[in-house]
């Protein structure tokens, strides 16, 4: 069982993004579950999402997670929220910030001694998409720091999962997963 | 055909609503009529969309209010259509006047009931609160653990529900959010397949046969009233089972997917198991194999089928096992909770007389985990060992606070 989670802001698509990881996987004949805690939480609110991935099916519904992966697409949250919380020794971090892994790490001393990878995956998303929506962009750097897929056969897929959006944002939207997969660090 | 098909994947990463949708789709429903409400509202949202892109050509009716909806979807079945909707909570409490309308008049009605909370407090977040609220009015509940279960369950549903031996309107309730909101992976039918499996929808009675008359919505008072609600009940009793019997198997058959009045899962020889509904019936099996490797044998017992309740399966089920715990994800509110009540009246005139406990929990969305369930499956196994219940027969599980227990 591998298991991911997601801090995000409401809007920056971090919904999408675990909903469209999960397609992905599934075409490989692998079992997918993901979800995210709502509330009533409004844009701009922190919020987690999360994926499951197993070659079983998933029978387990239960919220608590103990993720092997975190995705923090936004730059704020590593300090208004815990992205630490019910981590694994060997949990590992992929984190949107504009700073180096060890400024970051200096300015919040939790992810000390934490396997952390940083990529901007705002300013990639500005720059390519033209929006600050983080969530494909992570998934690139997901494949480089994972090696579960890959990259051409991910970006194919999302190709097909972005679907029928302008030719032009789904162009962009693949330079943004490249663009990850080559800079996180 | 007016509408277009979609060509959809074997296995296609859906949510429990966009299912339901799916669904519906395929069923080609001659009138919707809606009114949107957290978590049920991607349904007829997802509905309204292949509706404007022409992949449906039924009505969509937008109304004013939950009431309206259910009243309108009453008054397109009496004139004579397949006719479905979907709600939730507050919406679904709206409803419940309407709901006893629409099953005593007869009418076959599919309502996708995504199960959240009640206010006050006000929480969108999934309990049974709004299932359990419904329970006596008089509809076929069907369970959904999962998004496959969601669309499996809406196509079983109007075959059951339009056939002119029941006439009864049917639900199909799926976890607000753990399922609804939860993309997994979902094997789907051929628009072909699916509407084949459910059929030209057959009218009976309907308004609009000018040639055959017919009144909707009487009065009857002490001289009559009795009978119908009698004749009502009695089909409910003895004419559901056997048809949602007969569905699942031509459904087996289409699909592979086996479904059962009630779902036992290494009951066989189960010393301790719990009975729970929605998507802790799937969490629960996962512990119970876990507990087996542990050396604690456990089983899970399912509802598939809320309403009519499966006396007899249940305590078929549970003829063999020591001891049982039900779970209820709605606040009793003064009582024992019902899977607890119903629970104790199937076995209560049997030889088998197990140990019984009620726990309360997930109230308002909390979340049930494996580690509550592994206490469960534990203090069980210590009443087996001591011959007796060793708690209080209800408890409180994950609510914050001093340990609650009651009688």
């Amino acid at each position: 069982m591998l298991e991911l989670r997601w801090h995000s802001r409401a809007g920056q698509g971090a919904v999408t993004g675990a909903k469209g990881l999960a397609d992905v996987i599934s075409t490989t004949g692998k079992h997918v579950q993901a979800f995210a805690f709502y509330g009533s939480a409004k844009r701009g609110a922190a919020m987690t999402a999360y994926n499951r991935v197993d070659d079983k099916v998933i029978m387990n519904h239960e919220k608590y997670m103990q993720p092997d992966f975190v995705f923090v697409i936004d730059p704020a949250l590593v300090y208004t929220s815990d992205v630490t919380v019910n981590a694994k020794e060997n949990t590992k971090y992929i984190i949107t910030t504009h700073m180096t892994t060890d400024e970051l790490i200096a300015s919040q001393p939790k992810l000390e001694g934490k396997e952390v990878y940083t990529v901007d995956c705002i300013k990639i998303a500005q720059e390519t998409i033209g929006k600050p929506i983080p969530n494909t962009p992570m998934l690139g750097a997901f494949m480089k720091i994972s090696g579960m897929y890959d990259i051409e056969f991910f970006k194919e897929s999302m190709v097909r999962i972005l679907g029928k959006l302008p030719q032009k944002i789904i162009d962009a939207n693949m330079i943004a997963i490249q663009r990850a997969y080559d800079e996180v660090k | 055909m007016a509408f277009d098909k979609m060509e959809l994947k074997d296995i296609e990463v859906w949510d429990g609503n966009f299912a339901a949708a799916q669904a519906l789709r395929q069923c080609q429903i001659d009138v919707v009529a809606a009114y949107p409400i957290t978590p049920s509202t991607p349904i007829v949202e997802g509905y309204g969309k292949f509706k404007a892109d022409n992949y449906v050509e039924g009505e969509f009716v937008m109304v004013e209010s939950e009431h309206a909806a259910m009243s309108g979807c009453i008054g397109a079945a009496a004139a004579g259509g397949r006719v479905a909707t979907a709600t939730s909570s507050q919406g679904y409490a709206l409803m419940v006047e309407t709901l006893y309308q629409a099953s005593g008049m007869r009418l076959p009605i599919v309502l996708n009931v995504v199960n959240r909370a009640l206010a006050a407090p006000l929480n969108v977040n999934g309990d049974h609160s709004d299932m359990y609220l419904g329970r006596d009015s008089g509809w076929i509940q069907l369970d959904a653990y999962c998004p496959q279960d969601a669309y499996d369950l809406n196509f079983i549903a109007f075959k059951v529900s339009e056939d002119h031996g029941v006439r009864l309107p049917c639900m199909v309730h799926q976890d607000g959010f753990m399922t609804s909101h939860t993309a997994q992976g979902v094997h789907t039918l051929s628009d072909d397949v699916a509407y084949g499996f459910v059929g030209d929808f057959k009218p009976m009675n309907d308004m609009l046969d000018f040639e055959h008359p017919v009144t909707h919505g009487v009065q009857t008072e002490e001289d009559w009233h009795f009978e119908h609600k009698a004749r009502q009940h009695n089909d409910l009793m003895t004419k559901v089972l056997p048809k949602i019997q007969t569905a699942f198997d031509d459904f087996e058959k289409l699909s592979g997917r086996k479904y059962n009045i009630v779902e036992s899962y290494d009951m066989d020889d189960a010393d301790v198991c719990v009975i729970c509904m929605g998507t802790s019936v799937e969490t629960s099996r996962e512990v119970a194999t876990e507990m087996r490797a542990k050396g604690i044998k456990a089983g899970v017992v399912g509802l598939r089928v809320i309403r009519p309740f499966p006396f007899f399966e249940i305590a078929e089920a549970l003829k063999n096992v020591k001891a049982i715990a039900t779970l209820d994800r709605s606040s009793p509110n003064g009582a024992p909770g019902m899977l607890f009540n119903e629970t104790a009246g199937a076995l209560f005139n049997t030889q088998a007389r197990p140990m019984l406990s009620g726990f309360i929990y997930g109230l308002g969305g909390r979340d049930l985990t494996k580690a509550h369930l592994v206490n469960i499956y534990k203090e069980l196994q210590a009443n087996v060992d001591a011959g007796k219940v060793t708690t209080q027969l209800q408890q409180f599980i994950g609510v914050r606070g001093p340990k609650l227990a009651f009688l």
